[in-house]
């Protein structure tokens, strides 16, 4: 190692193992949380997606007023509402649910997944009606019944389609949890909070924890482009 | 229902910050896109460079943590600056850095980065035979950027800028965690104090609704009238 970077880690009193540790403890949760909302998001948002593309307004129209209402306010109000409101449920307090939802971590999980699955879901749904109308058709004159048709031709047609956008969402929910720290989780950004409030040093404090994030960003950017290379390796040219 | 427990003015004054908020923010990321599509197209290796690393780093960050480290970080380096000049110049100057201008310095950063890559977009979706006749009429670099490029490049940025200035209304939320009164702070003390999270955050969650689906309709209307006279072809 080089003298100056031995030095400077000797004299520094901020990255102690201990302050690392809370950082590590952060990354966990954050990725934790991510994790989880943008599973179950998926899993909730391509049901919807179907059902949106259902021409029939009584089931697609609640399913729009859902994506609506989610994509046009803030990913912060809906926490709030969910953070401060689950409390305010009456007699939610004798029941189990109080357990589970008077820790914070549930609530924002509770937020992160309706948000993330209100875009999933417009996203998959771009991407079905964009379904070149000869498969449809090519798939129809073979036969196929609904359900085959889906599970076969459009929901895999689809996927690669909406891969692209989806990557874009995956990384918009990183960023966005950062807001868990106001809250009182402590993610990345509250780990960097605390740090920050007990050193007064805000340069260190938050170039490393955006370092962090960037360093999670570049992973999801470079995994997603294996998978897009993956799933559309039949368009590839040929001497490539 | 729309009792606001005497809250109302005071919403409403967070509302007009929100609003204020937002369209400042909009005036420096539309600025800072211009310049930096400007920079990644114009060919030098040393613009397009910087240009590109702002880019990158922006998207790498996320928008609350690029705000924290503005807001307490900007009051941290004007102290310092503060001290320096004292003990060197004597000469006395500070400010307090507030909420505000941190928000609209972090938004227009971050939207920013976004907008340089919707003009560079925009720029290239400008067809050459257009470059080519103004050089032809003897245009020098600045008319046709100016005359030629600027007008002809918004009709294709307009449906990202569009986009950008949705997801940008929606960010001005966040200020309200560095201190700024908006509305969102204002809601939360209301909440907190009243203990009726529903009762103040929904008229909030109302407000932005009301916001986001008038700019979409005046987006579309723009968008409009922008083509007119351009032939599509399906």
């Amino acid at each position: 190692m080089p003298d100056f970077i031995a030095e400077w880690l000797n004299k520094n009193e901020i990255f102690t193992a201990m302050t690392l540790m809370e950082y590590w403890d952060g990354l966990v949760t954050t990725v934790h949380l991510v994790f989880l909302s943008l599973v179950i998001g998926l899993v909730v948002a391509v049901p919807l997606a179907i059902l949106r593309t259902v021409r029939n307004p009584l089931v697609s129209g609640p399913i729009w007023i859902y994506t609506y209402l989610f994509r046009g306010t803030p990913l912060l109000i809906q926490l709030y509402i969910i953070y401060y409101g689950v409390a305010q449920i009456p007699g939610i307090q004798e029941t189990f649910w109080w357990e589970i939802f008077r820790e914070p971590l549930y609530p924002a999980l509770l937020a992160f997944t309706l948000n993330t699955a209100a875009y999933t879901t417009e996203i998959i749904r771009g991407a079905i009606m964009s379904t070149p109308h000869g498969e449809i058709e090519a798939a129809k004159a073979y036969g196929m019944n609904w359900f085959l048709r889906m599970r076969r031709i459009i929901l895999p047609s689809a996927a690669r389609r909406a891969v692209q956008a989806y990557s874009n969402e995956v990384i918009f929910m990183l960023h966005a949890s950062a807001i868990a720290s106001v809250v009182t989780i402590v993610d990345l950004t509250g780990a960097a909070r605390n740090i920050y409030s007990r050193f007064y040093a805000p340069f260190d404090a938050f170039i490393f924890v955006a370092l962090c994030y960037m360093a999670l960003t570049f992973i999801l950017v470079f995994a997603f482009r294996k998978l897009e290379n993956h799933l559309l390796r039949h368009q590839r040219p040929v001497n490539s | 229902m729309f009792d606001l427990k005497g809250y109302g003015p005071a919403l409403a004054e967070g509302a007009v910050i929100t609003i204020e908020l937002a369209f400042l923010s909009l005036a420096l990321a539309l600025a800072l896109g211009l310049v930096g599509a400007s920079a990644k197209l114009s060919g030098s290796r040393v613009a397009a460079g910087i240009a590109t690393a702002y880019t990158t780093l922006i998207r790498g960050v996320p928008d609350l943590v690029m705000m924290l480290l503005f807001y307490y970080g900007g009051q941290v380096a004007v102290n310092m600056l503060s001290d320096y000049l004292w003990e060197t110049r004597g000469i006395d100057f500070f400010f307090q850095f507030d909420p505000f201008i941190s928000g609209v310095v972090t938004i227009g950063l971050i939207f920013g980065a976004y907008m340089t890559e919707t003009f560079r977009g925009a720029f290239l979706a400008v067809d050459v035979g257009q470059i080519e006749a103004a050089k032809a009429y003897g245009f020098s670099r600045w008319h046709t950027f100016r005359r030629v490029m600027i007008p002809q490049m918004l009709r294709h940025a307009l449906p990202g800028i569009g986009n950008n200035w949705q997801v940008l209304l929606k960010t001005t939320a966040l200020v309200s965690i560095i201190g700024l009164t908006d509305m969102v702070r204002v809601a939360e003390e209301a909440a907190k104090a009243e203990r009726m999270p529903f009762h103040f955050f929904v008229p909030v969650a109302a407000v932005y609704l009301a916001l986001t689906a008038g700019s979409e309709l005046f987006i579309k209307w723009l968008d409009r009238r922008a083509n007119v006279g351009v032939v599509q072809g399906n």
